[in-house]
């Protein structure tokens, strides 16, 4: 885990730990102004409340509706607009369309207790899987179908490595039941359900090991089932995936 | 040797008393009935949420009787706390307990309609509750899928305690209450239209009566929709179907053959189009109430009253179109968010109304602030702080960030239980005078319930959302224990989590003055007269709590509720007929 020194200190008052993400800038930037807004509407709207309520004088009925609802609430709702349609764009950025192509293709499993990594191998292609081959015991912890030549070089992993600074397009997907892939340094959260195969992208920018959680519960293991992320520098993630290769060409042979 | 034997013969009578009063069709019956199911799941749920908090905090604290707080035990006891408070306690107390109560009363109806079907709802109801409870004792335990059940979790006892026998209980108890929850709803719908009084106009509906018919008309649909789900799933757990699990799906290395192919997807949109309107169930009576009890102690009408009308259906249409907010990382397509994060902020639009109407009825009025305004008050102040995280959570982006996180947990204890609680705690001590017959709970002790409990309710619920700003996620049986490096972003706010289980403790503990007041009011004489609050609504009609008798003159309404002289000094009820020089009819 990097540094907490790197964290700036909007994110400590409200908690948020290290954003090692491309894309989380934006997100934590949008977030800060969501709290501090919502935090003085608290304040504003509890001391209304108190000292209307704790004013000696009674006071006449109270201007007319106009002021007192009708305007408040549409600078309310200039408010949400304003809120919704910044993080509408932030969404849509991060969700309307998929990595681009030449990002780094990592396949994620889940089951109950684990999540296992997928790297492609040097034929750039995933194997077929099939989810009644899946056994950890006998070190095939996805599923790889042995008929289908793909799948020889794939390379599965408990840890996910990835490289600083370049993109990376994750196909999540369940075994068993629906778990929760979450890397809140990474400020990413999606759902892999079983059945269906979803896809995220981003890029991680801030190099360091980074706690992966399961955050759908999953069964009377959910809370352990974790994984870490190391975020490599460029080079020594290639160093690293060279190596990775050799031993499953080794393995293969 | 006569006391035995006359003890002897009385019995048998005392007996079928009380045996006709259970059994009874009568609404206020049927009324306390639902509160005392509510009463035996809310202690049952503080105490399940003792043990979570404490297991949290205290990760190797034993429980007598049963040990060690093993990993499924914590889901199951997050699975029964989530069932017994957001279905038994949140949704039959404030619609069904007091809905039968006062809302008769409150049109000038004297009964509710078809009192056969509504005494055979809160029956449904009750059995409900006790299929629940019995899950706690069969082998394997209460269910750990949460009060959510998502499938395949919950289609198959492979995966994991609890997911047999226990689950099973859990379909039969949440089926039981949705049929009770259907036909208290349909009940209330017809009481509501068919049975108001001459010159109840809809007009002159208050907005309590508003809230429970908004709240019954979302109940219809919710209810039946939950109900379809949990038959759907049923068959896939015991008939071999797949409506919510794929084909070739593999849990504990067995694989699940079943006929097609389904989507755990399917279960999320049946079960939020429930869930969300559910939440809305829970707290539009709380609502209505507060409006009320807030005009009714400042001696003002309520302010922008047609608006307040609106504002009560706009959020019970927009509860229906929602549920998705639940699910923008679930797997929705992205454009579907978007649509649904619409949605959701739009939501925000009528329920700032409420808040600034609350706020500006209450504005320098100069109120009476005896214990049922405190928690009217309370209430607002509640859903404030949980509004606002509401429309946070409400954009998908941000909630990619915290959804099932402690601040989501926060988040809806704040709005949804807490406020739901406050509006609870306002109509008991609001109408107190009228359900024991004019006895009146302590005001002191009820402000010092008042003031403690909103106290430790902001030191429970507010840490919360800092400890899921923190990455914190909720469901965790431990957040300490656990490998690096999560160990490091879990256990990094302890001290937070810390005060989150003294306040939960001191919160509970604090309802002790509650349970005081009530049995105090047994033994202090009634002194509570006709209308203690000075209130203008037809409830405190004299007589208007009776049984129906051709001796009691028929109820009418004659004005709006909330009607107050400028200054406060005076009122005129809804039931006082006008003078024929000074007659103003409205």
């Amino acid at each position: 885990m990097p540094s907490t020194q790197a964290i700036p200190p909007a994110l400590r008052f409200w908690h948020l730990p290290v954003d090692g993400s491309w894309h989380g800038h934006a997100l934590d930037s949008h977030l800060l102004l969501n709290l501090w807004i919502a935090l003085a509407l608290f304040a504003l709207a509890n001391i209304l409340l108190f000292v209307g309520v704790l004013s000696h004088r009674r006071a006449h009925r109270p201007i007319h509706k106009l002021t007192l609802e009708y305007l408040p609430l549409l600078a309310f709702a200039a408010t949400f607009l304003f809120l919704g349609s910044r993080a509408s764009s932030l969404w849509a950025k991060q969700r309307y369309t998929g990595a681009a192509p030449d990002a780094l293709q990592v396949e994620v499993t889940g089951l109950q207790f684990a999540w296992y990594f997928r790297y492609p191998g040097a034929d750039a292609a995933f194997g077929r899987t099939r989810n009644d081959l899946v056994n950890a015991a006998e070190g095939n912890p996805v599923g790889l179908d042995p008929s289908d030549p793909h799948g020889a070089d794939d390379i599965v992993r408990s840890q996910l490595v990835l490289p600083a600074g370049r993109e990376v397009d994750l196909t999540l997907r369940a075994v068993d039941v629906i778990h929760g892939f979450a890397i809140p340094e990474m400020r990413l959260k999606q759902n892999a359900v079983p059945g269906m195969t979803q896809h995220i992208h981003f890029t991680p920018e801030l190099p360091g090991d980074y706690a992966i959680l399961c955050t759908q519960v999953c069964g009377l293991g959910h809370y352990r089932m974790q994984a870490m992320l190391r975020v490599l520098p460029a080079q020594q993630f290639d160093h690293w995936m060279r190596e990775q290769e050799r031993g499953q060409q080794a393995e293969a042979q | 040797m006569s006391a035995p034997s006359e003890k002897l013969r009385t019995t048998p009578a005392r007996a079928q008393r009380i045996g006709r009063a259970i059994f009874s069709t009568r609404h206020r019956n049927i009324g306390f009935g639902y509160l005392a199911i509510s009463g035996v799941a809310v202690i049952f749920g503080t105490i399940l949420s003792w043990l979570m908090r404490i297991h949290l905090s205290w990760p190797g604290w034993r429980v007598p009787l049963h040990g060690p707080i093993l990993p499924e035990d914590y889901l199951a006891l997050v699975t029964m706390h989530g069932t017994l408070m957001l279905f038994f306690v949140l949704t039959v107390a404030p619609q069904s307990g007091f809905g039968n109560l006062i809302l008769p009363a409150q049109i000038g109806a004297r009964r509710m309609a078809f009192p056969r079907l509504n005494a055979l709802g809160m029956w449904t109801t009750a059995a409900g509750l006790i299929v629940l409870l019995c899950a706690f004792l069969v082998p394997g335990g209460s269910p750990i899928a949460g009060w959510t059940s998502y499938p395949p979790l919950s289609t198959t006892a492979l995966a994991g305690p609890g997911e047999g026998a226990g689950q099973d209980l859990w379909l039969a108890s949440i089926a039981l209450f949705a049929i009770g929850g259907t036909i208290g709803a349909v009940v209330m719908l017809t009481t509501i239209v068919k049975l108001r009084c001459p010159g109840m106009t809809w007009r002159r509906v208050p907005l309590t009566v508003w809230g429970w018919f908004t709240a019954a008309l979302l109940a219809v649909p919710a209810f039946s929709v939950l109900l379809a789900a949990i038959v759907l799933l049923f068959c896939d757990r015991h008939l071999g179907s797949a409506f919510f699990i794929p084909h070739g799906d593999v849990i504990n290395s067995t694989l699940v053959s079943h006929h097609g192919t389904g989507s755990p997807l399917l279960w999320l949109h049946l079960f939020w189009f429930f869930g969300h309107p559910e939440v809305y169930i829970a707290i539009l009576p709380g609502m209505g109430l507060t409006s009320m009890v807030i005009a009714n102690f400042s001696r003002r009408r309520v302010f922008a009253y047609r608006l307040m009308i609106a504002t009560t259906l706009a959020i019970g249409l927009l509860g229906l179109l929602v549920w998705g907010h639940h699910m923008f990382v679930a797997g929705m397509n992205p454009f579907a968010g978007t649509a649904f994060a619409a949605a959701s902020l739009a939501i925000a639009i009528p329920a700032t109304a409420k808040v600034l109407s609350w706020i500006a009825t209450s504005w320098r009025a100069r109120p009476w602030l005896s214990t049922p305004m405190l928690f009217a008050l309370g209430f607002v102040s509640l859903f404030i702080s949980g509004g606002l995280s509401g429309i946070i959570v409400a954009q998908p982006i941000l909630d990619e960030y915290l959804h099932n996180t402690f601040f989501i947990v926060g988040h809806f204890h704040l709005i949804m239980a807490m406020a739901a609680v406050f509006g609870l705690f306002c109509a008991t001590y609001y109408w107190f005078p009228l359900l024991t017959h004019g006895r009146m709970l302590s005001e002191r002790l009820g402000k010092w319930h008042f003031w403690l409990t909103l106290v430790f309710a902001y030191t429970t619920f507010l840490p919360m959302y800092f400890s899921g700003l923190a990455g914190e996620p909720r469901r965790y049986a431990q957040l300490t224990g656990v490998n690096q490096p999560a160990q490091a972003l879990l256990g990094a706010h302890q001290v937070l989590q810390f005060h989150i289980t003294g306040g939960a403790l001191a919160l509970g503990l604090t309802q002790v003055l509650f349970l005081l007041n009530l049995v105090r009011s047994l033994r202090v004489p009634s002194v509570g007269g006709e209308n203690p609050w000075s209130a203008t609504t037809m409830e405190w009609a004299p007589h208007a709590m009776l049984e129906p008798s051709p001796d009691l003159p028929a109820p009418v309404a004659y004005h709006r509720p909330c009607h107050y002289a400028e200054d406060g000094s005076s009122f005129t009820p809804q039931w006082e007929s006008p003078q024929p020089s000074t007659g103003e009819q409205e």
